[in-house]
């Protein structure tokens, strides 16, 4: 905290605007990325409602989950899975970052590091794709 | 022939005379070798003598002459004036913090809080001289190196929006000091800054915006120094959680 000092002339305190996150680009791209929480647990909480439809028979769960053809929710799922993309592409940058990882003496590239999380990733979202396309056949 | 010139809007304030910052504009000038802070120079020799702001080294190693250039935080030494040329370039104190006079911010905030965090090496006890240095291998400088090119120019305060809206926040520059000494084989002094370090003013606060990184002239990382000191610090809770006899 700035304490005032009674031996200095008055100082100029600046106030920071509420516009703060519009002013800047990175800002702004800083508040995206928090808003995505908010998509995210939302997606979540109606996920774990879907799954909850499940003991209560087939027809149940196709009904709820037809639910899901209406606009609203189709837009909603659109913009769900963007947050999703844009917070996963930036936690494996971050990743890089927090993560140091040594060989012997020498640290690893941070640059090595998210590109082993973006592997990694894509690997898994490839097995994912497989398993679904092989459940359906 | 004229010589070209180039506009800076530069912030005046004078405490007794103005209730809130101005902005005044300057002819100077243009040279393709020169700085904004020898633009800045150059007012104060020919033009206005009582405008006022810091300097020392002229070469990135004091961390005197930050200040907005555009909007952004950056060494006046280090910002040439051809990056702008020929827009207008506006020169402003640093935000974040109190405006002493013109373009000279009020420091002691950041100076209470890197004392806060003792940055300096830290013994139990020392050992007597015929012992020797405290040696140290090029692998163990590796690790706090990077945090120890920090000058405390204080760009990453302006950087960071966390510090504008909650100024209770230690900052940037000094959780990556106090990286700098919890890293370095020597010192023995993680135990007393960890309070400071994982109090709630301290890591916690930070919501890795990330921009104090991308400003910093000296490429410290201070986000990655605190994302780093959350790793270390939740690390610790856990280990004192299940092994609450244990040695940390």
């Amino acid at each position: 905290m700035n304490v005032p000092r009674p031996d200095r002339p008055k100082v100029f305190q600046p106030q920071m605007p509420a516009s703060w996150w519009l002013k800047h680009p990175k800002y702004f791209l800083f508040m995206l990325r928090e808003l995505s929480s908010v998509f995210i647990a939302i997606f979540l909480v109606v996920f774990l409602v879907q799954i909850a439809q499940l003991p209560r028979g087939q027809e149940a769960y196709i009904a709820f989950v037809q639910k899901f053809n209406a606009p609203g929710w189709i837009i909603f799922h659109i913009v769900a899975l963007l947050f999703a993309l844009y917070h996963s592409v930036t936690w494996f940058e971050a990743a890089s970052k927090i993560l140091v990882i040594r060989r012997g003496e020498r640290r690893v590239p941070p640059q090595v590091v998210t590109a082993i999380g973006f592997g990694a990733w894509g690997a898994l979202s490839l097995v994912v794709l497989l398993l679904f396309l092989f459940l359906r056949s | 022939m004229n010589e070209p010139t180039v506009t800076l809007q530069v912030t005046r304030y004078h405490p007794e005379h103005d209730e809130a910052p101005r902005p005044q504009l300057y002819s100077v000038p243009y040279r393709e070798d020169w700085v904004v802070l020898d633009a800045l120079n150059y007012i104060k020799d020919q033009i206005d003598g009582t405008l006022t702001y810091r300097w020392s080294c002229r070469m990135g190693v004091c961390g005197s002459c930050g200040m907005m250039v555009n909007g952004v935080p950056r060494l006046t030494c280090a910002a040439f004036l051809r990056e702008y040329y020929p827009q207008e370039i506006r020169v402003e104190p640093l935000t974040n913090f109190p405006i002493i006079r013109d373009l000279v911010i009020d420091m002691d905030d950041f100076m209470q809080k890197l004392r806060s965090v003792k940055p300096w090496i830290i013994r139990e006890g020392d050992r007597p001289l015929e012992e020797g240095e405290y040696r140290q291998s090029p692998a163990e400088l590796e690790y706090y190196k990077q945090y120890s090119m920090c000058i405390n120019c204080m760009l990453c305060y302006a950087a960071c929006p966390v510090y504008g809206l909650e100024p209770e926040f230690l900052g940037p520059a000094a959780i990556a000091l106090a990286q700098r000494y919890n890293l370095d084989s020597r010192d023995q002094g993680q135990a007393q800054r960890g309070p400071v370090i994982a109090s709630h003013e301290g890591i916690w606060e930070c919501t890795f915006v990330g921009e104090c990184s991308v400003v910093c002239p000296k490429n410290v990382d201070p986000a990655a120094a605190i994302q780093q000191a959350k790793v270390t610090t939740t690390n610790a809770w856990f280990k004192s959680l299940l092994l609450p006899w244990g040695k940390r």
